[in-house]
């Protein structure tokens, strides 16, 4: 079964959805709305045609301030079938201060997402709906702000300390010998 | 060489009690069992018998209570920060830090984007040598470990703090 077959079952399936398959590059790519993706992640698990039992990554990509988007997309395997496929979801980007942007959580489907979307809640700034224990994975508990955002400003001090190169004091070497 | 035999009428050493305990404790400089990053592998590779620092009296301790020197060996990160400062204090005086690697140093390739990184481990704790190197080589830390103890041999080592604070207490009492 190639894409082609592939976007056929998912169009057939839910006929409402606007879906489009980027195929520009050498990897094609199912475009899908955001609130529906949980719904077809769903389908693309369970059908028995399909059966992709494998999330083999989950990428957060912030576009900018320019084009106030961002995207998530979804990297799945058919272990059984040998299929693999591309998805991604396209949503607008919060701006400052605003709430976070929301996805729903595949968590439930593939266990493995929970920590791909803790790690893209942490460094992007996504809050995935649903999600069972959204929590900071890389970064202390107390850090301020997404660093990963195209907009990041890196806070001045953390826990006292200086976190940039130019703002430390240069280290007091009178006692030493 | 002639043989000699053991008589138990042995020479004597003239010292003082400074530079006993300077020799003591230069002779047997117990690091902190621990690593954060690949100069953690190289680290492990003094230790270990090609270059082996066991013959300096250098051997790896489990714990920061029986242990003379702590060597920051790789990337401190500001959530391993807050560890870091807990296990110098946990560390019975006197105690020394060897920084071992650019990042320990300086942040070393993280200076400018790493929002994580520590710019050097002397924002946190007080170093005694550093170490160059990314990672430094097996040589360069024992070169480290040579510049500390030659830095304790010439050291007129302090009353502990606890010792000096007791003292002050009395002199107030009195």
């Amino acid at each position: 079964m190639n894409f082609q077959e592939i976007t056929g079952l998912i169009v057939s399936k839910f006929p409402d959805l606007s879906i489009d398959a980027d195929i520009k590059g050498p990897q094609p790519i199912l475009v899908v709305p955001v609130e529906s993706i949980a719904d077809i992640c769903r389908f693309l698990f369970e059908d028995e045609r399909l059966y992709f039992d494998y999330l083999a990554c989950i990428t957060a990509i912030d576009n900018g301030a320019g084009l106030a988007t961002m995207e998530v997309i979804y990297n799945l395997t058919s272990i059984p079938y040998n299929l693999n496929l591309t998805i991604k979801t396209v949503f607008s980007r919060n701006v400052p201060g605003a709430p976070l942007p929301s996805v729903p959580t595949v968590s439930h489907i593939w266990r493995t997402a929970d920590w791909h979307e803790r790690e893209a809640f942490d460094l992007m700034g996504i809050h995935f709906e649903g999600h069972p224990d959204l929590r900071r994975i890389l970064l202390p508990e107390d850090w301020e702000g997404h660093p990963l955002r195209k907009d990041y400003v890196v806070q001045d001090r953390y826990h006292g300390i200086y976190v940039r190169y130019e703002d430390g004091q240069l280290p007091d070497t009178s006692d030493r010998v | 060489m002639s043989e000699r035999p053991k008589t138990g009428d042995g020479g004597i050493i003239l010292t003082n009690a400074e530079d006993l305990m300077n020799w003591a404790r230069l002779s047997s400089l117990w690091p902190m069992g621990f690593g954060l990053a690949c100069c953690a592998i190289e680290m492990m590779a003094t230790y270990a018998s090609n270059y082996d620092l066991e013959r300096f009296g250098i051997l790896p301790r489990p714990s920061p209570r029986q242990s003379d020197v702590m060597i920051v060996a790789g990337t401190v990160t500001f959530k391993m920060a807050d560890r870091i400062r807990r296990l110098y204090e946990q560390m019975p005086e006197p105690r020394f830090v060897i920084s071992m690697g650019s990042c320990s140093n300086c942040g070393g390739p993280y200076w400018e984007h790493g929002y994580h990184v520590v710019k050097g481990v002397d924002r946190i704790i007080p170093v005694d040598v550093y170490v160059p190197g990314c990672p430094p080589r097996p040589e360069a830390l024992i070169g480290g470990f040579m510049k500390l103890q030659e830095k304790i041999r010439n050291s007129n080592a302090p009353a502990p703090q606890l010792f000096l604070e007791m003292e002050a207490a009395e002199t107030v009492a009195v």
